[in-house]
């Protein structure tokens, strides 16, 4: 990564923290937007000092913008698979088969990776357990859940929002 | 209205206090008070709107964000007796 | 009582139930592994539910994106501590059930 590339992150990230402090604060006296500003720069060089600005894929901290179309069909599915659990949980006869299954994650870059694992997570009757660099294993409440996640429709559609040219 | 959906979040703050309490083993317990953060951040929200004091809504962000990290930290202590230390080699933490 | 503040209180409400939902799941369930499945029901549906209805109560203004931002934090910040704890218990040889039909 080259100095330029650094010095590109460290811009953005101060943007985006003054953006945040913008919206969090609501006051804007002259006194507290100078203690705003140096607030903003004090956590930008403490988190350079920590190196959380050496990431190996997106340059913009608006690279996440991408997969704000797969949040809205995300949202559905956990609507879904949430009246499916709580259907379970009501149920007297409590009817879940609990499994432990291996899925393929096909994506290439490690954001879109823990999206992939953060939304199998998220969606309640599935979580995953274990990461490796191609394969996520997942504990499933039941037989329909694991089934689901075996077509891999979420899979595709990380990809393939990952691979958006348009963003 | 929103007076019963205050009681009902209070009496699962109980239940999520009870369930840290009778868990059997670590993880059940760690579970409990993560729960009891969640629906706390929950009940903040709603007690601010109640009260029309809208301020309280900063003390709700912050106590979402302590309470995944105080999570984070109580798994890690456990796991490897160490805050700071990283389970791969590489110089970035992980969780 | 207009149209909004009926939908709003609704959606509150329901909220509220399904985070008792999700505790009475929490007790019934027979191991810690499915205990995770019926905890991640409060985080998601009771959190997206009461967040949603009292985003539609306030409307748009600076406190509506507040209640969007802890939604967002939640929502990134409750699957990573459920998968750091079912990970951490896999490693300290906590055993799931498991069951095929």
């Amino acid at each position: 990564m080259s100095n330029y590339d650094i010095f590109f992150h460290k811009i953005s990230l101060i943007i985006s923290l003054a953006f945040l402090w913008v919206m969090l604060s609501g006051h804007y006296t002259p006194l507290l937007l100078l203690l705003g500003i140096l607030s903003v720069l004090v956590v930008a060089s403490i988190s350079s000092r920590m190196k959380l600005i050496i990431l190996d894929q997106p340059i913009l901290q608006l690279y996440f913008i991408r997969f704000i179309p797969y949040g809205f069909w995300l949202i559905f599915q956990i609507i879904k698979s949430n009246i499916d659990v709580c259907k379970r949980i009501l149920n007297p006869k409590l009817p879940i088969s609990p499994r432990l299954v291996t899925v393929r994650s096909s994506q290439l870059s490690n954001f879109a990776k823990v999206v992939y694992a953060n939304s199998i997570t998220l969606t309640p009757g599935t979580i995953s357990i274990d990461l490796d660099d191609s394969n996520i294993e997942v504990h499933s409440l039941s037989k329909i859940g694991a089934e689901g996640l075996k077509t891999g429709d979420m899979d595709r559609k990380i990809t393939s929002a990952e691979a958006n040219p348009y963003v | 209205m929103f007076e019963i959906t205050i009681f009902i979040i209070l009496f699962a703050m109980l239940l999520a206090l009870v369930l840290a309490i009778i868990g059997k083993t670590v993880y059940d317990k760690i579970l409990a008070v993560n729960i009891f953060g969640t629906v706390t951040v929950l009940f903040i929200a709603l007690f601010g709107f109640l009260t029309k004091r809208p301020d309280f809504l900063d003390i709700a962000l912050v106590y979402a964000l302590i309470n995944f990290i105080s999570t984070i930290a109580i798994l890690k202590f456990f796991e490897y007796g160490d805050i700071s230390r990283s389970s791969t080699k590489n110089e970035q933490g992980d969780i | 009582m207009d149209i909004i503040s009926l939908v709003s209180s609704l959606f509150i409400t329901t909220g509220a139930l399904s985070i008792l939902v999700g505790l009475l799941g929490v007790y019934r369930m027979p191991d810690f592994y499915t205990r995770l499945h019926a905890a991640s029901i409060i985080d998601t549906l009771g959190a997206m539910l009461i967040l949603f209805g009292l985003i539609l109560y306030y409307g748009l203004n600076i406190v509506s994106l507040k209640l969007l931002l802890i939604l967002i934090f939640i929502l990134i910040t409750t699957p990573t501590a459920a998968h750091a704890l079912a990970k951490s218990a896999l490693h300290g040889n906590l055993k799931p059930i498991l069951k095929d039909d």
